[in-house]
């Protein structure tokens, strides 16, 4: 790796190291039910939505809180689902794209809401401008509020507070975080050169005389909330990797703070809100250190490059660029592939089925841990969620009832968060199963890589990720329909179920500090949090990780 | 009770094996659902033994026999654990009920006394018990006075004086009268007594599972439940790949995965628990109320008795008023001649230590005036008419003034300085002159300030609770060092500490005897009552210590915590176990059809069957290798949380993942010898 490929590393994690804690406050503050010096910029706006959708401002119980999450979300699906099925029928179709097929329509919907963005249609060619505009951005800003709204009244049950109200959260998460950032990021990616038009495909006239479709349109503003909101899902079928998409280092480096943001910010608010500014930090230099670790693995396995190839004699000194856009080069590639996937963005700008074997890995175990950062709010949900474990068992170990932020953690949340736990394993591993042994000739390799798709594409659905091992036929009635329910469970039943989790513990009488509580805002509580989203991560998927990447490594002969 | 120390007979280790045969019953099993999966495994390699075929086959017989084989005993070794602890407490039980033969009671009907067996005795009846005679059953004493054998109940084998009124009421069905003759007033229905609650209790009969037990079996289910989906989806990756996978050797790998080391031991772990507090001397009424002990954040000790010795030495004579030290001590001495009282005896006791002297003679023939409480004086009258006196200063005070003496002005200041220091004064009088002080001190006990220190390390807050004034309060405060203290505290006042501490939060516990204790110590989440104590206190509380001694609530709290870690030690050791056992069977898994899967084989196991057996082994005998530390519990000293966490993290933990991999390939080295 050259010093420069260094250099851009460091400075983008310093950067989003940097800008995490005070995105983090504001974080707080925007979601703070108290009166704020914030309410003077969005409470017009805000009063405004609030008036004329009808919405009291009043706080729910976590069941209607879940409740309205959930059926506000089917909700949008229903509307969007239309306008996929009717798109050709539909205005901003100068492309004239044809309405979309019933399960892929399902798939994609189901995609969007969930804030995983699989897509099993290619964008330029599946859907129409309208479609991408009001269909697909929409959804980008909404599913992004609800998974950071969820997050929010998670929070404030921890904290013992009111649990809060959704729809109040949804839209200050709009009006307050996603709306603004968005807008600043899209003009300074229409300034990189990123596309922003109407105007239906470029035709070009080639040297040979040949006549190519170029396409274009409202990218910029789509490309902003599909980073920010760790949604993924391309403009066009490639992605990030297009040129219109992510037309060089700048631009790549922006996204890649973008997919952060969130992420990196949550462990500060929630230090805020909670009232304990240490945790938060334990957390996020926790996620921080697998991060790293990850980013180190991959960076190596793709350097080393591939003996297949240095057997043929070709490319001894060289990193594995298969796969890889050259204006980006190894080291942003795989930079961006961690990010994408311990964010569960999704989005890619590389192809991540030609990543070395163990490169590979990285990017699937990042989705199966789902804790290195994760999703916009639901990411930190699922690393409390950890936490919560390894405090009960760290609580078991010093003789004491485990306790959390004061408050007891009993058989009821215990119950709760198994049930949670167990869920993610089966939405991943039995779906693989059913496809290996129903429809093999979907995927496109044999032996452990094709293994491997398979699993990464439910690892992908069940985590809100979205990014795929393409090579995979994944446009077909079953995969639409099977990773469509795995998204949609893997994303709702552990929202509803973690509220359930708070609601309890906000209803519960804290517990007061003494010196024989046991503390988590130490390092030695970071470690333990570690060691528990390790080995819980490692015992449930080391077959899989052993018989897909581990054995194509090995077999891989130079 | 105390000689139950001796913790294995061979008899509980012969009814136990028994046990563990008849436990294998699945209706049993079932209440424990991660044996219940090994138990389901055993049946099915069972079944492939007979039926090699069932499954499309593909192992030799001798593999699927010794894998049937070892899950069986897997299973047994659970069910002896189980046994062994149960086992413990039904011979305390035995013991126990041999006392509770039929008794013949004298039931007073009308005037008239009657004999019925104690088993027709119900609540409210009054009967009479005799020298010789055993008590029928729980009661009060409502007439007369005797003194009682307990130890079948407490192990104590001195007689207590049991008498009407008071403290001191109390009697328990099955113990013996031994002097005199009491009337008592049954107070509980048959099957309801304290006996048979206490052996309902360590026969484990009425045993129901905690709530932390409860929440740690839900993440073991959940555990178990994963590894089941990881086991059952394999075989489909295997067959993708052409990689068969026979079915004994996914089941090895499902049972060596789910947490069968912590399912195993779980219920002996919290059996066990009870039983310490037992063969402490203290009656738990539920678990539930030893694992609360181990989350007290406050305790509530009464002073006297539990802190200090409660009776108050004098340590030192102040001479007042001119008057030489001679004087005082040797009037002091004089005036506790014939004074029986603990007081009276520390005077002549302290005259000794110091190697003062006195007159002794000059007591003789003199008239003793008894301590009380309208005067507050104790003292002699002399022969030559002199009246020695000493007491309350104030009382004293009184009394040479209406004699027409003088105070001397260094009084006051010296009484107020003894009370200071956390005294009693006592003032020493001769008709009308006050020659000095006696310096009361209450002792604090030994070794009592070393364990408040220990408690504020366990992040305990301890509160004393005493009758004394506030300055005396706060000076034995200081000399014990606990955390604060309530002075001329009032029973109402323990009940508003508690309140208030329980408002915070905190879980409260307390110690108390009398029935004015016993609201407090319904109130209290932890209340320990002295079986000397009153019935309504034994019932208010959640735990009755045989022996009577307050201070035995800091090892109850010991206990509860060992409790907790014992559990949650051998939960992380279990879980940490998995990484070996994965790196021995997953490269035997794999390793014909993937050659190059030897590498992750590290610990360089014979073969493929040899692994899978050797890995199987570990899991097993690990079992009964941990039987001693589940029922001991595992080494608890006194540290802060951290510090804690840190070496049980570092022994269970790190351990845990150490051993298998040290212990398999041992056991690889002799199981290779066969396969």
């Amino acid at each position: 790796m050259t010093i420069y490929s260094w250099v851009a590393i460091l400075v983008t994690l310093g950067l989003a190291v940097l800008i995490a804690k005070p995105a983090g406050l504001y974080l707080a503050k925007a979601f703070d039910y108290e009166k704020n010096g914030l309410d003077r910029w969005f409470g017009p706006v805000e009063r405004v939505i609030f008036h004329a959708s009808g919405i009291r401002q009043g706080n729910q119980t976590w069941k209607m809180y879940a409740l309205s999450a959930v059926l506000s979300n089917l909700a949008m699906m229903l509307i969007v689902y239309l306008i996929f099925r009717l798109q050709g029928f539909l205005p901003l179709n100068p492309s004239g794209v044809s309405n979309m097929e019933p399960t892929l329509a399902f798939n994609t919907v189901v995609a969007f809401m969930t804030n995983t963005d699989l897509q099993h249609y290619s964008g330029e060619s599946g859907l129409s401008y309208f479609s991408q505009m009001i269909g697909i951005v929409f959804m980008m800003f909404t599913s992004t509020a609800t998974g950071v709204a969820a997050a929010m009244a998670f929070i404030r049950g921890l904290a013992g507070k009111p649990i809060g109200n959704f729809f109040v959260d949804l839209v200050r998460a709009i009006t307050r975080v996603l709306l603004p950032m968005s807008f600043v990021s899209a003009l300074i990616f229409a300034a990189l050169g990123v596309p922003q038009t109407l105007a239906s495909s470029a035709i070009a006239h080639t040297l040979q005389g040949t006549e190519q479709q170029i396409a274009r349109g409202p990218i910029a503003s789509f490309l902003s909330i599909k980073q920010f909101g760790n949604n993924g899902g391309g403009f066009v079928g490639v992605n990030s990797a297009h040129p219109f998409e992510n037309p060089g280092g700048f631009s790549n480096m922006l996204q890649i703070l973008l997919m952060m943001l969130i992420g990196t910010s949550l462990p500060f608010a929630y230090g805020k809100m909670v009232g304990n500014a240490k945790q938060g930090r334990v957390l996020f230099v926790s996620m921080l250190m697998m991060f790293i670790v990850m980013l180190g693995v991959l960076l190596s396995a793709e350097s080393a490059g591939n003996p297949a190839f240095h057997a043929l004699g070709i490319g001894h000194d060289q990193v594995s660029m298969e796969g890889k856009e050259v204006r980006f080069g190894m080291a942003q590639s795989a930079l961006f592939a961690t990010v994408t996937t311990a964010t569960e963005t999704g989005a890619v700008n590389t192809m991540h089925d030609t990543l070395t074997p163990i490169g590979g890995m990285v990017p699937l175990a990042n989705m199966m841990l789902n804790t290195v950062f994760g999703g916009a709010g639901v990411g930190i949900m699922n690393v409390l969620m950890y936490a919560m474990i390894a405090v009960f068992l760290s609580g078991l170990m010093v003789g004491r009832t485990p306790e959390f932020l004061g408050k007891k953690l009993e058989g009821k949340e215990m119950k709760l968060i198994a049930v949670n736990l167990l869920v993610t394993p089966f939405l991943i591993l039995a779906p693989t199963a059913l496809a290996l042994l129903a429809y093999p000739d979907t995927i496109s390799n044999p032996g452990f890589h094709g293994l491997t798709q398979a699993i990464y594409e439910f690892t992908s659905s069940a985590n809100n990720n979205g990014s795929g091992f393409e090579g995979l036929g994944d446009n077909t009635p079953f995969w639409n329909i099977a990773t469509g329910v795995v998204m949609f469970l893997g994303r709702y039943f552990s929202i509803v179920v973690l509220l359930a989790v708070a609601g309890s513990l906000a209803a519960k009488k804290p517990v007061p500090v003494t010196s024989g509580t046991f503390r988590t805002d130490t390092a030695l509580f970071g470690g333990v949090f570690l060691i528990i989203v390790i080995l819980v991560g490692a015992l449930t998927y080391f077959p899989a990780i052993v018989l897909g990447p581990v054995a194509e490594h090995l077999t891989l002969r130079p | 009770m105390r000689n139950k120390k001796t913790m294995l007979s061979p008899k509980i280790v012969k009814n136990a094996v028994k046990e563990s045969f008849m436990k294998l019953d699945p209706r049993l099993m079932i209440r424990n659902p991660i044996m219940f999966v090994v138990e389901i495994g055993f049946l099915i390699t069972l079944l492939l033994i007979f039926m090699p075929d069932a499954f499309g086959g593909g192992v030799s017989r001798g593999f699927n026999v010794t894998v049937s084989l070892i899950l069986l005993v897997t299973v047994l070794f659970a069910n002896f654990a189980e046994a062994l602890a149960e086992g413990r407490g039904k011979a305390q039980a035995d013991s126990l009920k041999k006392t509770k033969k039929e008794i013949m009671a004298n039931k007073l009907v009308g005037q008239q006394v009657k004999q019925v067996p104690s088993t027709e005795l119900r609540k409210g009846d009054l009967v009479i018990v005799s020298q010789g005679e055993m008590i029928p059953g729980d009661g009060e004493v409502v007439e007369g006075l005797a003194s009682v054998d307990e130890s079948a109940i407490t192990g104590e084998s001195a007689p207590v004086i049991k008498e009407a009124g008071g403290d001191f009421s109390s009697v328990t069905g099955g113990t013996k009268v031994i002097s005199d003759q009491i009337k008592v007033k049954i107070s509980s229905d048959p099957g309801e007594s304290f006996l048979d609650r206490m052996i309902s209790l360590v026969e484990g009969a009425k045993r129901q599972k905690t709530p932390n037990e409860i929440a740690l079996n839900t993440v073991l289910i959940s555990l178990t439940l994963i590894f089941l989906i990881v086991v059952v989806t394999l075989p489909f990756f295997g067959n993708y790949l052409d990689i068969r996978i026979e079915v004994p050797v996914l089941i090895a790998l499902l049972v060596c995965l789910i947490p069968t080391t912590i399912g195993g031991l779980l219920s002996a772990i919290g059996i066990a628990g009870m039983d310490r507090v037992t063969q402490f001397n203290v009656l738990a009424m539920s678990g539930k109320a030893v694992e609360a002990a181990g989350d007290i954040n406050t305790i509530i000790l009464d002073k006297t008795g539990t802190i200090t010795f409660g009776n108050r030495m004098a340590s030192e004579f102040v001479p007042v008023g001119g008057a030489g030290l001679a004087d005082v001590s040797a009037w002091a001495a004089i005036s506790s001649v014939k004074d029986d009282t603990p007081e009276g005896r520390s005077v002549l006791e302290l005259m000794r230590k110091q190697g003062l002297s006195y007159d002794a003679a000059l007591a003789d023939g003199g008239e003793f005036i008894e301590f009380k409480a309208e005067t507050r004086m104790s003292g002699i009258d002399l022969r030559d008419g002199r009246k020695v006196r000493k007491g309350a200063v104030d009382a004293v005070k009184k009394w040479v003034i209406a004699q027409g003496g003088e105070i001397p002005a260094d009084l006051d200041p010296g009484s107020d300085a003894i009370a200071t220091a956390g005294g009693t004064p006592l003032a020493v009088a001769v008709d009308h002159r006050v020659f000095g002080l006696i310096y009361l001190k209450d002792t604090v006990k030994p070794g009592m300030r070393e364990r408040f220190e220990q408690m504020r390390e366990m992040g305990i807050k301890t509160i004393m609770c005493t009758g004394d004034n506030p300055l005396t309060a706060a000076t034995i405060a200081r000399e014990a060092g606990v955390d604060d203290y309530i002075a001329e505290s009032k029973p109402e006042d323990k009940i508003a500490v508690i309140r208030k501490e329980q408002a915070e939060g905190k879980l409260v516990a307390m110690t108390g005897d009398g029935t004015n204790d016993a609201p407090a110590l319904a109130q209290a989440d932890v209340g320990i009552a002295m079986n000397s104590g009153t019935v309504a206190a034994k019932e208010a509380a959640n735990m009755v210590d045989l022996d009577s001694d307050p201070s035995k609530i800091i090892e109850v709290v010991s206990i509860g915590k060992q409790l907790l870690m014992t559990r949650g030690a051998l939960t992380t050791f279990s879980i940490a176990n998995d990484v070996a056992k994965y790196f021995a069977i997953i490269p035997a898994m794999f390793m014909l059809a993937i050659p190059e899967m030897g590498v992750l084989n590290v610990m360089r196991l014979g073969s493929p069957d040899s692994a899978i057996i050797s890995a199987l082994i570990f899991n097993a005998i690990i079992i009964p290798l941990l039987i001693p530390l589940a029922m001991k519990g595992i080494a608890y000293k006194p540290m802060s949380s951290s510090k804690l966490l840190a070496r049980n993290l570092f022994i269970y933990g790190v351990g845990g993942v150490i051993a298998p991999f040290a212990g398999i390939k041992i056991i690889d080295l002799f199981v290779h010898l066969w396969i």
